[in-house]
């Protein structure tokens, strides 16, 4: 018999993004549908940027966590349109990137505080971070230097 | 709307997509490089998006063109004088305020160009602008507040960058003059008239240079040859050799 698609989804909620292992690739906004055709079992993704290079990581881990579970055939589906927003992460989501360390994204255009010390006294220092959708601030309290997850 | 020749869609799809390329290739060669750490990060991300883009123009390209070619093929198989891209993206990084300029004269030709893509009646094109709309958004800004800081910022540092401008400007025309392909992708919707995107471009970059304390050169001359093919300068030669070699040296390596 095969699984639900809710059941589906349930699984890929529990795939990490490899970037960011505290929230999943449901969490993220990515995965943007789920559809059976015939037994091959179809996933639609769409990339963060269009250069990540966890894209096709993400479309491996994917596969591999639908075998586990005893899905052998699993077709990835690249859709770029519409193109992903950061207005699709998961409330979830957010409220593990905060716990994490990196500030969630916010349509004003700049973390709401230091994720460390929820000072909000803080400042960009790049416009760009450690991955494409990242960009790097500072609290000026703590010092301690943060990511914050970019709007787009 | 009329029937699109397909080979003139290809020919436009190349032209974004080698733009695209050349540049993050150009971009990708401060990697390790930068004066400071943020810098080349933030260079390296450029490029990343770049090489993005690049995928869906060229993966379109060779979809279009039905030769069973694909997207890598066309970045690595071919050579200068089958590219398109216009002959600013090519011209060599010079000094950090060089790049910054290039960049910046491209992103806001790049910005305006792929505004009006994403009303495209060709809903692939229409597609792929709409995702690289945001990303260059980001571009746009980051290159336009860096000529500020750098325009505005010591002697030098304002010395280096009206040369960085006068070095670059007469390379902006070629962004703006449509030819027949050109002429075809407007009559059928897919793509703007060149000649419309002035307007904003020259609002945008005025304003920039304005608060970058830089001089605008004088003159309308633009070198040509790159988007035709015609005529590449002799720098895309040498950045193919650097870019292709692995495919050249060990033809269908992968890993």
């Amino acid at each position: 018999m095969k699984p639900s698609e809710a059941q589906i989804w349930d699984w890929l909620d529990q795939v990490p993004d490899p970037e960011i292992p505290v929230i999943s690739v449901v969490d993220l906004g990515i995965v943007r549908g789920v559809a059976w055709d015939g037994d091959t079992l179809e996933v639609a993704v769409t990339p963060t940027y269009s250069g990540c290079p966890a894209t096709g990581v993400i479309s491996m881990d994917i596969e591999t966590a639908m075998r586990d579970r005893g899905i052998n055939a699993v077709r990835i589906k690249t859709q770029i349109s519409p193109p992903w927003t950061t207005d699709w992460l998961s409330e979830k989501g957010r409220a593990k990137l905060m716990d994490y360390g990196i500030a969630p994204p916010r349509p004003a255009g700049g973390p709401e505080c230091c994720p460390l010390c929820k000072s909000t006294n803080v400042g960009e220092i790049s416009r760009f971070g450690s991955t494409p959708c990242k960009a790097q601030w500072r609290c000026a309290d703590c010092l301690e230097p943060f990511d914050y997850f970019k709007c787009i | 709307m009329a029937a699109v020749d397909q080979a003139h869609l290809f020919t436009f799809l190349c032209r974004m997509g080698d733009n695209t390329l050349v540049l993050g290739h150009r971009v990708s060669e401060w990697c390790g490089h930068a004066p400071v750490l943020e810098e080349d990060i933030a260079l390296a991300n450029t490029a990343l998006d770049l090489i993005g883009q690049t995928q869906m123009w060229l993966g379109l390209a060779a979809k279009v063109e039905g030769k069973d070619r694909t997207a890598d093929d066309l970045a690595m198989l071919r050579d200068v004088w089958d590219f398109r891209n216009v002959l600013l993206v090519e011209q060599p990084n010079g000094d950090f305020g060089q790049t910054i300029m290039r960049q910046f004269l491209f992103d806001a030709w790049h910005l305006a160009m792929l505004t009006a893509l994403t009303k495209s009646t060709n809903a692939d094109v229409a597609a792929i602008a709409a995702k690289s709309v945001k990303e260059v958004q980001y571009h746009v800004e980051r290159a336009g507040d860096t000529v500020i800081g750098l325009g505005d910022g010591t002697t030098e540092s304002h010395q280096r960058m009206q040369k960085a401008l006068d070095l670059l400007w007469p390379y902006v025309g070629e962004m703006f003059v449509p030819d027949p392909v050109d002429d075809a992708m407007a009559a059928a919707g897919i793509a703007p008239d060149l000649t419309d995107l002035r307007g904003d471009y020259d609002a945008l970059v005025a304003s920039v240079l304005a608060q970058a304390t830089l001089k605008t050169p004088e003159g309308s001359f633009a070198h040509k040859g790159g988007k035709s093919g015609f005529q590449h300068s002799e720098h895309l030669g040498h950045l193919l050799t650097q870019m292709q070699w692995l495919q050249r040296a060990y033809p269908g390596a992968s890993w």
